[in-house]
């Protein structure tokens, strides 16, 4: 019993202390660890998930390790947290890491509320529902009374409510933790609809045995901005990550990959690619960084472009094609500020 | 004798028959326990035709038709209509064993895991030579396993971000089984006690606890104490969850062997009274080695509850092997396999339960003492 009061007394004691300090010197803190600490989902295809070496890969992790490339010099000074929908604000708010990446929608309440300062949009993404086809539904408009497949915690859950509401509609829903979960469920037939972010039905889907039983409807009922986030209250660590995103946005841009950003930091002509790769200015240092952030975060992951292709594009089982994902000059919505 | 009146005697035992056909050997056995009756030949033949149905299904599926060598659940469908993937199992088993554990230092779980037989033999064997110096030693166990599996003092320390996998369960589930069963001890005396401040905390902390979903107390250990704790003070989320484990199976731990004080015939404690023992050579010499041995089944019961209790923990993103099916089907090449990993997994707790459970029946025969 005593054992019981006694870390919630002290806690008690400490906790206006513990929120105070929590929000100062993020980047201090991580060089002096020497490791960054990143929240990443627990399996999501595609953004986060584990290969043989037990390493974490994926689009939300090569982010994590860009930002460990521009802060530590190394991509791999990380420690990743796997994180449910449920733990993952905690994780960030107490403290426990330094940056969320876990495909995490950008919404006023978490925002203003939950007081997290989101870092831009790394994956535009929209809630869509996926049904067996022998159901023979071809309009999300039809599926009232519908047993819905819904991850609890999650914006998806708040849509999926609001958008039955508003067209009059009914459903039951099958309340699942993962998207591991949600899937076995939907398979094994205890919902009629699976509903979660478009690229995750994708992904999923691409992995059925049967993918042409399974269609994805053409709504799409909400935007879902994905992005990194971190703690109100340190701006020049959300700088370093906004900046870190950004950096990758414009390499693509402009064109600098991680086979020759080297190259280009040594003979481009163009001012934005050497202020970006570090070889003019003083951009970096404004950051508390090295001038060559972003030529480390590069020839670590890629740019935006490749780290997309890499665990999103056509080219793998995800199969997802860039569409609003594009950058602007190709007609997508990737568009970073001016390096300057 | 020749003159008796008895016509005849018989000077030796007759030799016996042979029992009456079909009641002995192999049908005999058949006869008897499997169509005894109508209603035992029905479920009989129920019976075997459900073994026909499904065991060479199950069979053809794990080995027959089963694949050991592929790279992807692709290359599996390629090579196999309907059997096991068992290639995703080939390729992760170190992961479901050691989380991400860095591979160069296996041998330190490994070590921790052999010396915990050792520690263990001395407990669980009480005919051991010079036992006493060993169970002291068995004491030093927790701080040369903690050493081990986290490092410092020389050794590479490695993070509770790489732990995981068996390995993550076997810490918290031997740390929960082991100090459960004495804080279950001191809080079952204390609330049969006569104190009434001792009574009162015993119940209010057993009631509290038990009155709890273990899933909330994890949702503490993680989301509540990280808010109350200092930010310099790193205090470790598996240690954490330990702590909060281990209350868990204390509070219900205290229950059994309640029930086992309980199940004692007065007449015991009072045996104990009037020999003139002190109220702890009574409990150590008399009251509870008899408590403790009716509590076995139950006890035991609670092991292998919390034993499998901690593939909760995947609820706060450790990672367990169940939490680590996830990232492993988020890895495109295995998208969509489950049955296997699933599979496995089964097999690997079943393998320390029935261990568990094997070895209480062996504790309850051995102290079988005749008394019922």
């Amino acid at each position: 019993m005593k054992k019981m009061i006694l870390p919630v007394a002290l806690g008690a004691a400490f906790a206006a202390t513990a929120l105070s300090a929590a929000s100062a010197g993020t980047l201090e803190d991580v060089k002096e660890r020497g490791k960054l600490r990143c929240a990443v989902s627990t399996g999501l295809a595609g953004f986060s998930y584990t290969d043989e070496n037990g390493k974490w890969q994926g689009f939300d992790v090569d982010y994590c390790r860009a930002v460990a490339a521009a802060v530590l010099g190394d991509p791999d000074a990380v420690d990743f947290s796997p994180t449910t929908g449920k733990t993952r604000f905690t994780a960030l708010a107490s403290g426990e890491v330094d940056i969320l990446s876990r495909n995490t929608t950008w919404t006023f309440s978490r925002d203003a509320d939950l007081k997290f300062t989101f870092l831009g949009v790394s994956y535009y993404d929209g809630q869509g529902f996926m049904v067996k086809k022998s159901l023979g539904v071809a309009s999300a408009k039809e599926l009232d009374g519908a047993t819905v497949c819904i991850q609890t915690g999650t914006t998806t859950e708040l849509n999926l409510s609001d958008y039955f509401s508003a067209n009059n509609m009914s459903y039951e829903p099958l309340s699942i933790e993962t998207n591991t979960e949600g899937r076995a469920n939907y398979l094994a037939d205890a919902c009629d609809v699976y509903t979660t972010d478009a690229s995750g039905l994708a992904a999923s889907r691409a992995t059925f045995e049967n993918a042409d039983d399974h269609i994805v409807l053409p709504e799409i009922i909400s935007k879902e901005p994905l992005g990194p986030l971190v703690r109100h209250g340190d701006d020049q660590w959300a700088d370093i990550g906004r900046w870190v995103l950004n950096a990758m946005k414009i390499a693509e841009e402009k064109g600098i990959t991680a086979a020759n950003a080297d190259d280009q930091a040594a003979n481009s002509k163009d001012p934005e690619v050497k202020r970006l790769l570090g070889s003019s200015g003083e951009m970096g240092a404004s950051l508390g960084l090295g001038n060559d952030f972003a030529l480390v975060a590069i020839k670590a992951v890629g740019n935006y472009g490749e780290m997309f292709e890499r665990h999103l594009g056509t080219q793998t089982k995800v199969n997802l094609a860039r569409g609003l994902n594009a950058t602007w000059t190709e007609g997508g919505l990737q568009y970073a500020p001016p390096f300057r | 004798m020749s003159e008796n009146n008895f016509a005849f005697v018989s000077t030796s035992e007759k030799p016996q028959l042979p029992p009456p056909q079909g009641t002995t050997g192999a049908i005999g056995w058949v006869r008897e326990n499997l169509f005894s009756s109508p209603l035992n030949t029905i479920l009989t033949l129920l019976s075997i035709f459900a073994v026909y149905s499904t065991v060479p299904g199950v069979v053809n599926w794990a080995f027959v038709d089963s694949v050991w060598n592929a790279n992807s659940l692709d290359e599996c469908r390629a090579l196999t209509e309907n059997g096991a993937c068992w290639a995703v199992i080939r390729e992760r088993y170190h992961q479901f064993l050691f989380g991400f554990y860095p591979s160069e230092l296996y041998w330190r779980p490994i070590l921790a895991f052999v010396l915990l037989f050792l520690a263990l033999v001395p407990a669980l064997w009480d005919g051991m030579p010079k036992r006493g110096t060993a169970l002291m030693a068995s004491m030093a166990y927790p701080f040369v396993a903690f050493w081990l599996i986290w490092g410092g003092f020389g050794l590479e320390p490695v993070s509770s971000t790489k732990l995981g996998g068996l390995l993550l369960t076997m810490i918290i589930g031997v740390s929960g089984i082991s100090f459960s069963l004495p804080i279950g001890i001191v809080l079952a005396l204390s609330r049969s006690s006569n104190l009434p401040i001792v009574k009162s905390l015993a119940v209010i902390f057993i009631e509290f606890i038990r009155g709890v979903p273990l899933i909330t107390l994890l949702f503490v250990a993680h989301v509540l104490l990280n808010y109350f704790l200092p930010k310099g003070v790193n205090f470790d989320i598996v240690l954490r969850v330990v702590i909060m484990v281990t209350f868990f199976a204390s509070a219900y731990m205290a229950e059994v062997i309640r029930g086992g004080l309980a199940a004692l015939p007065k007449g015991q404690y009072e045996a104990a009274d009037a020999l003139g023992l002190s109220y702890w050579q009574s409990m150590r010499l008399i009251i509870l080695p008899q408590a403790l041995k009716i509590s076995i089944p139950g006890i035991v019961n609670t092991f292998i509850g919390l034993f499998k209790d901690t593939t909760l923990v995947l609820i706060i993103g450790l990672m367990d092997p169940l939490g680590l099916v996830a990232p492993t089907l988020a890895d495109q090449r295995w998208n969509g396999i489950f049955v296997e990993l699933y599979a496995f997994i089964a097999f690997m707790f079943f393998i320390f339960c029935f261990a568990m459970s094997r070895y209480s029946m062996y504790l309850e025969r051995k102290l079988h003492t005749g008394h019922r």
